[in-house]
């Protein structure tokens, strides 16, 4: 029964992607949201990325230093693993996964407070397909500002870890340098940048799913909205797994 | 013209409408009134192909809406305009913008006459100076009448309004009412009102269908509704003291 129930959800997820990957009505309108969404979506979350990525690069760099490196290791393993982690995992999962905290309930509950108050039965009988007028923009919104995201945040990680050789003097500049840059692999930036935008569309098309689909007031537009970080969080956990079995 | 033939509609094994028949004329002010729960919501969703009808047809100037494929669909609700129970006006644009909006998606006016054509639409519901604000800023008849100015503003053949004065005081739903019945006839367009105001029964309706359980059980006018003898209709109609005074008064007249 649960099965059948997931298969229907599934379902309905496909058949709303379907009609929202048409062709937009007005393509200047088109722009107009697409820029919107780009600023709303994308631009509105630098901050916590930033904060949360230096902060986290920071710490991983001290964590590295104070209990993995030995003297046994070279001095550059702290600068290494610190790259490493920021490029491979945080910068795309992990920052995808709070992403999906900030941005998923937006979208849930901006689209599930337009079910309620009638204002997509409105775009209906204007003869509007409402879900590539709403949910399109956000997609293409979300997965164009993603790299970018995604670069931000390496990028602010490696800063972070500088800020401890600089200011708390836990790891020498030299060697953080040299960890930094040993045995760079540039496709892990790449990597990095096809986990986001694949989490990127997770992120925005199921919270636009649940979103989209609300029945009944405030009270299910809050639980649409939990529901599209849980979902969308456990989906970019899962998928996790198998884009970096397939990337690597 | 609006035709409704053979109606019915079912949610799973519930029956909400049952053999509806019925026409709403063009230029006129055409009332479905009905206690709450009677079907009126659901008769109106599916008159406008938010709801499918499990049977039957709806015939919009001889053209069968319900056989319609999408995209004769979507064209066809080109002619319609809508006002919803609660306005539905986006929250994220300014009360121009909303009226702006049906122009911005379908004409190939330049940006100045787009907004010209609002700012008329505006000014004819008398909100000339609320251009600039935000729905949230405006009072619910100021709403109200935004909605009403979005719903002419691309000139529709058919008009549809789904409670248009629930939550607002008296002396707003008049000024409503009256220009809803102003627009109808200046612009020749066939509107539908879905209420249980009986203000606006008393006052507009040129035309009245009664629904009562799913089933259409009276149709007449404002000036027959005093005579009938539909048990269910006066029950609605003359619940209240002064409409029940108003029925005596008229009967002790004749």
């Amino acid at each position: 029964m649960q099965l059948l129930k997931w298969l229907n959800t599934l379902g309905r997820y496909l058949l709303l992607m379907g009609r929202s990957f048409s062709r937009p009505e007005r393509m200047r309108m088109f722009m107009k949201r697409y820029v919107k969404e780009m600023s709303q979506l994308g631009v509105d979350s630098i901050g916590i990325v930033l904060l949360i990525s230096f902060f986290i690069g920071a710490v991983i760099c001290i964590q590295i230093k104070l209990n993995v490196q030995s003297p046994w290791m070279p001095k550059w393993v702290s600068g290494y693993v610190t790259r490493e982690i920021m490029l491979l995992e945080f910068s795309s999962s992990i920052m995808c996964l709070i992403l999906s905290g900030k941005v998923g309930s937006n979208i849930a509950s901006e689209l599930g407070t337009m079910r309620v108050t009638q204002q997509i039965d409105a775009l209906e009988i204007m003869g509007i397909n409402s879900a590539s007028y709403l949910i399109l923009p956000k997609m293409l919104g979300l997965i164009t500002i993603m790299p970018f995201l995604v670069i931000f945040s390496a990028a602010t990680g490696i800063l972070g870890a500088y800020s401890t050789a600089y200011f708390a003097q836990i790891i020498t500049p030299v060697d953080l340098t040299a960890g930094i840059q040993h045995s760079f692999n540039s496709w892990f930036m790449w990597m990095s940048i096809l986990k986001g935008l694949f989490f990127a569309f997770i992120i925005s098309s199921v919270s636009s799913f649940f979103g989209y689909t609300v029945k009944g007031g405030s009270v299910e537009v809050g639980k649409a909205s939990t529901d599209a970080v849980v979902c969308s969080s456990v989906l970019i956990l899962f998928s996790d797994v198998f884009l970096t079995q397939m990337l690597s | 013209m609006i035709e409704v033939k053979h109606l019915y509609k079912s949610f799973g094994d519930k029956e909400v409408l049952h053999d509806i028949n019925t026409t709403f004329e063009d230029g006129r002010i055409n009332l479905i009134i009905g206690q709450s729960g009677a079907g009126k919501t659901v008769l109106m969703r599916t008159l406008v192909g938010l709801l499918e009808p499990t049977q039957g047809e709806v015939l919009y100037d001889n053209r069968n809406f319900v056989n319609m494929n999408k995209r004769e669909k979507i064209h066809m609700r080109r002619e319609m305009g809508m006002i919803f129970q609660g306005a539905a006006l986006f929250d994220s644009l300014t009360v121009l913008e909303n009226v702006q909006f049906p122009l911005d998606m379908f004409s190939d006016m330049i940006l100045r006459d787009r907004q010209r054509r609002a700012q008329e639409c505006l000014d004819r519901v008398n909100l000339s100076d609320a251009g600039d604000k935000y729905p949230g800023e405006i009072s619910g008849g100021m709403q109200k009448r935004v909605a009403i100015a979005r719903a002419i503003v691309m000139n529709p053949k058919y008009l549809f309004c789904d409670e248009p004065n629930s939550g607002l005081d008296p002396k707003t739903s008049l000024v409503i009412d009256d220009l809803l019945s102003t627009i109808t006839k200046e612009f020749d367009i066939t509107t539908i009102i879905n209420t249980h105001d009986m203000n606006s029964v008393m006052g507009i309706g040129e035309s009245i269908i009664f629904i009562s359980d799913g089933r259409k059980e009276w149709q007449g006018n404002k000036d027959t509704v005093i005579s009938s003898r539909n048990k269910k209709l006066n029950d609605l109609v003359f619940a209240s003291e002064l409409f029940k005074k108003v029925k005596e008064a008229e009967i002790a007249e004749k």
